[in-house]
């Protein structure tokens, strides 16, 4: 049963990537001797303008093609990339989340080794840490580095004169005069279930500050969220939020693009959310992207007050490629003053880059600069996901029911272990 | 070769199905047994013995897919042989417009089953869906359909009845015209009423359709994915995940060993229900 689904799921791609390397060789071109058609696979959710402005000219330059191969997001495409690559028949290049998702493909085996490329030391370490393995890594960043945090309606703000909250009480006191206002105080959209999860994972820097060893100890066995009090505290707050009555009716029904909508148009104040959801706002309500702010999940305390940054995902080169050096071109094209150039007059970017010395625009979003104020403060901490190999893959169902009260915030997180423990056993690692 | 037993054709013919089959029925089949005890990332195993069953017995957010598979089996399945058979009986009398309404009753049938669940989550869209405008205009406050946890799982059972009843119905129907006609003309002469004629010969001569439609619908019930996928994706939280969506769960987390022994229970729990009931049903047939 499970080997014919998997033969099934191959076919099909192989049968897919088939049919587009005939839709484009189809058209030759006679007097081009070394054009060459590389394919990227990347999922169809994450914002494409400035990579296709590369794109385009890398291949007025070198007469190299890279075409993109579309993808579903989340656990459906990841479960794509891991067929093909299990089958060996996977594109040239590879778009990919960081971290922990992208060690589950097992880098080593399947991706070029990219240390040795000029560009390396322009990467941040941080960065470079989320796609190595044994010290050797294997994806530059493919875009701007997003924060997670609550994007607010400064309009809202500024109607009733609330300033940004330093704790986790003045952010509910906020809620509190918002709501009596007729507001809605935070916008729920567990309709897609992922963006229930931002309130516990962009905690994660009040986690770290209280609990600095929380996530070594975590991927040993030894920590967990249910029984450590700064990594439950997210969970409390995923549902001290609901208890209030601070998020809207018809969670369940509400998706992120009506969340972004009810951002944008001020009939919410707060949606926790990454900061490239600044992408979307700002192509469907062009109007609105500068009334959109950004600030840290609270902790419970004014003095460790910051935010908890993702990291950008990657684009990895398929080892078993025929055209690796032209897509290690590529991605030296792409890192380059003249690539990072073309990137940012195609797209205002969204956050900061993940290599060092690149000036942004003036003209980014208020929400940006609010993020670059805390990196520029060093009050920055990386989200669980990037320090551990180990996500439960459950997360964002066990984040509903918290958040919607279904359970206490203190089973949700047991439960959420014994997910994680699956995946730590999965990815068969010591101590499980 | 004897006389008289001469085959038409060798049994060569039959090697390409055969190779077809084994390959991708069989082998996979048997294969499923043994990687659901190991722990498999598709290019490498390890050999964990029970483990992966005890997991899935033991966490309760894959446990309860047991339950809500049950319920949800019992209640389409229930649903489904009641109303196919009495829309069969009502749809095989001298009616005007019969075959009409057998098309209209049949119609979502032809529908795929996404389709089906992306208009049903919208017309059950808490304030903005059809359903809930429709009841608030008759001042009845609707509740959240798909959003509730305790109803969620009863209204994606609804909408597969909606959409199912007419493979019940037609399955009735054809059972039903094969009762010959003198019995009910037997029951004229004893002056037997419209319910006599359902309750002493429709009712009892359709048996075996009654067997095919339950055996069907429970497993198809059983099995179900699409439907519950499209409408709720097994949500809220957990609420509404049936064993089908577990396992699709698992197989999207990467636990590739975890899935197939879902899968084997799957197997297994359909062919407890399913090898008794099948027996139990044909019994029944017989005694008649």
């Amino acid at each position: 049963m499970v080997l014919a689904a998997a033969l099934s799921l191959t076919a099909a791609s192989g049968l897919f990537a088939a049919g587009q390397k005939e839709g484009t060789s189809g058209t030759p071109t006679t007097s081009e001797k070394s054009k060459q058609t590389l394919t990227l696979l990347m999922d169809n959710q994450s914002g494409r303008t400035g990579l296709e402005a590369v794109i385009a000219a890398f291949k007025e330059k070198t007469n190299v093609e890279i075409s993109i191969e579309f993808r579903p997001g989340s656990a459906e495409g990841e479960n794509l990339v891991k067929t093909r690559l299990a089958a060996n028949d996977m594109a040239d290049l590879n778009w990919y989340n960081s971290g922990s998702l992208f060690q589950v493909l097992n880098p080593s085996k399947n991706f070029v080794d990219l240390s040795g490329e000029p560009y390396a030391s322009r990467l941040l370490d941080s960065f470079k840490a989320t796609v190595s393995v044994d010290g050797k890594f294997y994806g530059v960043p493919g875009e701007t580095i997003p924060a997670g945090g609550i994007l607010y309606n400064k309009k809202v703000y500024a109607s009733l004169g609330l300033t940004i909250p330093k704790t986790w009480n003045e952010f509910m006191t906020n809620c509190e005069k918002i709501k009596k206002a007729g507001k809605i105080p935070i916008i729920a959209s567990y309709k897609d279930d992922w963006t229930s999860q931002l309130l516990v994972l962009a905690d994660y820097y009040n986690v770290n500050s209280t609990y600095p060893n929380f996530a070594s100890e975590y991927t040993t066995n030894k920590a967990k969220f249910a029984t450590n009090s700064a990594a439950l505290r997210g969970f409390e707050k995923l549902q001290e939020v609901f208890t209030k009555g601070y998020i809207n009716k018809d969670p369940i029904a509400t998706s992120y693009d009506m969340a972004l909508a009810m951002l944008a148009k001020g009939e919410g104040a707060h949606y926790p959310m990454l900061t490239f959801a600044l992408a979307p706002i700002k192509q469907n309500f062009p109007d609105s992207i500068n009334d959109i702010g950004f600030f840290a999940e609270p902790g419970d305390s004014e003095a460790t007050n910051g935010v908890t940054l993702w990291m950008p995902a990657n684009i990895s080169i398929f080892k078993g490629s025929k055209h690796v050096e032209s897509a290690k071109e590529f991605l030296r094209f792409l890192m380059s003053d003249e690539g990072l150039a073309i990137y940012m007059k195609a797209r205002i970017p969204e956050g900061p880059f993940a290599i060092k010395g690149v000036k942004l625009p003036d003209a980014v979003a208020p929400a940006v600069k609010d993020v670059v104020a805390y990196i520029d403060a060093n009050k920055t901490a990386p989200a669980l996901e990037f320090l551990s190999p180990i996500k439960g893959p459950n997360l964002p169902q066990i984040c509903v029911e918290d958040g919607l009260g279904l359970k206490s915030p203190a089973e949700c997180a047991a439960e959420y272990d014994r997910d994680v423990e699956k995946q730590a056993k999965q990815l068969m690692l010591p101590g499980w | 070769m004897t006389l008289g037993t001469s085959k038409l054709y060798s049994y060569r013919f039959f090697i390409p199905a055969g190779i077809i089959y084994l390959l991708f029925f069989i082998a996979p089949t048997f294969l499923s047994f043994f990687f659901s005890l190991t722990i498999w990332t598709l290019s490498d195993w390890k050999f964990t013995g029970l483990d992966n069953f005890k997991i899935f017995m033991t966490e309760p957010s894959l446990a309860i897919g047991f339950k809500n598979s049950l319920i949800y089996a019992v209640l389409t399945c229930g649903l489904k042989v009641i109303f196919g058979f009495l829309l069969a009986a009502f749809l095989t009398t001298d009616l005007k417009t019969r075959g009409f309404l057998r098309s209209i009753i049949y119609f979502p049938n032809i529908l795929s089953t996404i389709a089906v669940g992306i208009i049903f989550s919208s017309l059950m869209h808490p304030s903005q869906g059809l359903i809930n405008l429709t009841l608030k205009a008759a001042g009845i406050p609707g509740p959240d359909w798909l959003g509730d946890p305790k109803i969620a799982l009863v209204s994606v059972a609804l909408v597969d009845v909606w959409k199912g009843v007419g493979i019940a119905m037609t399955i009735f129907i054809a059972g039903i015209q094969a009762i010959p006609t003198h019995y009910y003309e037997a029951i004229m002469i004893d002056g037997g009423s419209a319910f006599h004629k359902l309750r002493y010969i429709t009712f009892p001569l359709s048996r075996s359709s009654f067997n095919s439609v339950i055996m069907l619908a429970f497993i198809g019930g059983i099995r179900t994915f699409d439907l519950i996928w499209v409408m709720t994706k097994g949500g809220p939280g957990f609420t509404t995940d049936l064993i089908a969506s577990i396992i699709y769960k698992q197989f999207q987390g990467g636990f590739y060993g975890i899935a197939t022994a879902g899968n084997v229970l799957l197997f297994i729990i359909i062919s407890i229900f399913a090898i008794p009931l099948y027996r139990y049903l044909t019994r029944v047939e017989v005694d008649l």
